[in-house]
């Protein structure tokens, strides 16, 4: 955290206080596989550093009794071009036990990179992982059903990447305008 | 209507035509649309065919099945993936079939021409169109003028006159839209 952010972090918001009370108790199971603290104001986030663990780390979000992040509410895919890599952000929250939250950042290499699938923690993640498959192409190991959702079976490509280019043709049909 | 019918039936007349106007009153008078959607224009499509614009009283009525159907109104965006299941649909249609093309994404790709990987840019690349009704979305009455067009199109057939001549007989009636929205400001500023 450099000094702005310390100065950010003396006046942080009750939302994101709890966010970080949270992460605390992960920080303090998982030591260096996590990253240090964000405290974002509008989503207070960390980053999985050892995305090896990332699925142990999902599963002690979800059952740690002072956590209980019962609830995923969006998995995103991001594209980090410049970086090279890949990612995912996950957004959690705790309904009916406990009103904090907050957002996880695991990130795999462009080429031939992988990030543990959390569909067998949260079901949600199924649908949400298979469509950041379709758009970014990262492969979610141990996912149980891992194909195209949106895109037909035999598009090229991954739309949503940076560097995407168009295919000419699709079953015959020219699809540039 | 009501009163010619008794004006023909009371007095036992007979009515002399030929068979190709009497089919074509027949065909353009029950447009049978394949009832389905796409997208946003197919709200506006639903509109059309809900009371306050009343469709059924041109005999237009949305069928279940392609083969009971005789028009396609294809009301919003093309995808990829669907446009070889409208191929589909539109060889299940039995002949003549007729093909409206409705809004711009039908037409051309619409909002998105340029980046839209996903989508079909204008659903003539696998389907021959009859008629287009701009518009994001076309208003009911864009629609219903469409449609009045198709009934255009049905009347102009007939033996000896092949799709291909009626509908370039059918652009040269083309309507100066100028002077219609001239005569609308009028209306609307007096």
């Amino acid at each position: 955290m450099d000094k702005g952010m310390e100065e950010a972090g003396n006046l942080m918001s009750a939302m994101v206080q709890e966010s970080k009370a949270a992460y605390d108790i992960i920080r303090e199971r998982f030591g260096e596989a996590v990253s240090e603290f964000d405290a974002n104001p509008t989503m207070p986030f960390f980053e999985v550093i050892d995305n090896a663990r990332w699925g142990d780390i999902a599963l002690f979000m979800r059952d740690n009794p002072r956590l209980k992040f019962n609830y995923m509410a969006c998995l995103s895919g991001v594209d980090y071009l410049a970086e090279g890599k890949l990612g995912i952000v996950c957004n959690f929250e705790s309904i009916g036990n406990f009103t904090h939250r907050i957002a996880v950042k695991v990130k795999c290499q462009r080429d031939g990179g992988s990030i543990p699938s959390v569909s067998c923690v949260w079901h949600t993640a199924n649908w949400h992982e298979r469509e950041a498959y379709d758009m970014y192409g990262m492969v979610f190991d141990g996912h149980p059903d891992l194909r195209r959702i949106l895109c037909p079976e035999d598009w090229t490509g991954f739309p949503l990447r940076k560097d995407y280019q168009v295919q000419e043709t699709y079953h015959g049909i020219k699809v540039p305008y | 209507m009501g009163l010619l019918d008794a004006r023909i039936t009371n007095r036992n007349n007979v009515l002399v035509t030929s068979v190709d106007n009497v089919m074509n009153w027949a065909r353009l008078s029950s447009l049978w649309p394949m009832g389905f959607g796409l997208a946003c224009c197919a709200i506006e499509m639903m509109a059309t065919n809900a009371s306050n614009y009343d469709l059924e009283r041109f005999g237009i009525f949305p069928r279940s099945s392609p083969r009971q159907s005789d028009l396609m109104i294809v009301a919003g965006t093309v995808t990829m993936k669907m446009a070889e299941r409208v191929v589909t649909l539109y060889e299940q249609m039995p002949e003549p079939r007729y093909v409206l093309s409705m809004g711009s994404c039908s037409n051309c790709g619409g909002p998105y021409w340029n980046h839209g990987y996903h989508v079909l840019k204008g659903v003539d690349r696998v389907i021959p169109v009859d008629v287009y009704v701009p518009g994001c979305p076309p208003r009911p009455e864009a629609l219903i003028g469409g449609l009045m067009k198709i009934q255009e199109l049905v009347r102009m057939e007939g033996l000896g006159l092949t799709r291909q001549d009626a509908l370039k007989r059918l652009a040269e009636k083309s309507v100066d839209t100028q002077q219609v929205l001239d005569q609308a400001r009028r209306a609307a500023t007096a």
